[in-house]
């Protein structure tokens, strides 16, 4: 049963960290409640559409159509973030005067919110898919299925709590702060999601060149840690990266930065953070 | 449109890749959780294809930190995992769904 925890834990937190962190990033945006939540049961639908299907994605593509589905998957999910953070770059000092003014948030706003639910969507479907097959696999099996699946629903439960003290825990920090930091952890997810992404690639056969290992800190943290799993979500850490991850990963944290610069609006008064 | 961008670029990359796709194939089955043969010898510095029979009814997760692989390998199917190169070295690999059972080295030499 705690294998079974651990193993549906495993899965749940990644996408619950990500749920968290873009629950917290559209704090006092109207509506997003409604976006979350079709995310997430985007997610689930499409995670069991995708394990019902999963033999034939696995055979598509010469063998490679898991590794591909997954590298697309997160290729979307990256540009989709990318898209979000311009846009709070450019309304997201808007939307924190407001929330300082009236306590509640400006009406203008729903954009980001269709790219954040097909992010949580996205993360909900590629993780969900691994729990639904892994649960199907214990039902399948009959007999001691029952403490497995309790332990399988545990550790949804777990991965559910730990999403919400992610979300209060960013929830923490003071408003003012509140944007740059969900900005700074979405580049970060963002960066670490095109690295694995090229990882994808690299598994697919498809992104060969640059593929030596530039460095080994398994014996420091290995990524089967919590810790390491952890940092593997948030900041894209690898215990293994290979050239072509490290230069993607800088490349979309630049990529990112510019953007976020060109987007800003051109400042109309001194920073409000004096006001405070 | 971005993503319609993104999948033809993928198209683009597929039809470059499957030319530079000559890996040599090895096998490895699952039954009864276990792996079989426990142990692979692969050449080192090499990218190497290993073909996961999974005979068992239950779907399974070939996964290796170490060789960087993790793959959703359904019941009663296969499927292809490519590693490497590896520098020269012992290479554990567990099917997640059942790491008590399912464990196996590759060793690159």
């Amino acid at each position: 049963m705690l294998g079974a925890l651990l193993i549906v834990f495993r899965e749940v937190l990644e996408a619950g960290l990500i749920v968290g962190i873009v629950m917290a990033a559209t704090r006092g945006v109207p509506g997003r409640g409604r976006w979350v939540t079709i995310g997430i049961a985007a997610g689930v639908l499409g995670a069991g559409v995708v394990a019902m299907f999963a033999g034939v994605i696995s055979d598509a593509f010469q063998g490679s159509g898991q590794e591909l589905f997954n590298a697309s998957v997160l290729g979307i999910a990256v540009l989709m973030l990318m898209w979000h953070n311009a846009w709070m770059a450019r309304h997201g000092r808007e939307i924190a005067d407001e929330m300082r003014r009236v306590g509640t948030a400006v009406s203008e706003g729903t954009k980001p919110l269709t790219a954040l639910a097909v992010v949580i969507g996205l993360a909900v479907l590629r993780e969900g898919s691994e729990v639904v097959l892994f649960l199907y696999g214990i039902m399948a099996q009959g007999t001691s299925g029952s403490a497995l699946l309790a332990g399988g629903v545990l550790g949804i439960a777990a991965g559910a709590a730990f999403t919400a003290l992610t979300y209060f825990g960013l929830l923490a920090i003071p408003n003012r702060h509140i944007f740059s930091v969900t900005s700074w952890l979405i580049a970060l997810l963002a960066a670490g999601m095109a690295a694995q992404s090229v990882h994808f690639l690299n598994n697919a056969g498809l992104v060969v060149s640059l593929d030596q290992t530039v460095w080994d800190t398994s014996w420091l943290l290995s990524e089967g840690s919590i810790l390491g799993r952890l940092l593997h979500i948030l900041i894209g850490y690898t215990e293994r990266p290979t050239e072509m991850q490290l230069l993607v990963y800088v490349a979309i944290l630049i990529a990112m930065y510019v953007l976020m610069r060109i987007a800003r609006p051109s400042p109309r008064s001194p920073m409000p953070a004096a006001a405070e | 449109m971005r993503t319609t961008l993104f999948f033809i670029g993928l198209a683009g990359l597929l039809v470059f890749g499957a030319a530079n796709a000559r890996a040599q194939d090895y096998v490895l089955t699952i039954k009864d959780h276990r792996f079989t043969p426990t142990e692979i010898k692969i050449p080192a510095n090499k990218r190497v294809q290993i073909t996961v029979v999974n005979d068992d009814p239950t779907p399974e997760e070939f996964e290796s930190h170490e060789m960087k692989v993790e793959k959703v390998i359904p019941g009663k199917s296969k499927a292809v995992v490519r590693i490497g190169p590896l520098k020269p070295g012992r290479y554990p690999f567990v099917g997640e769904f059942h790491e008590a059972t399912a464990k196996g080295t590759v060793i690159a030499e």
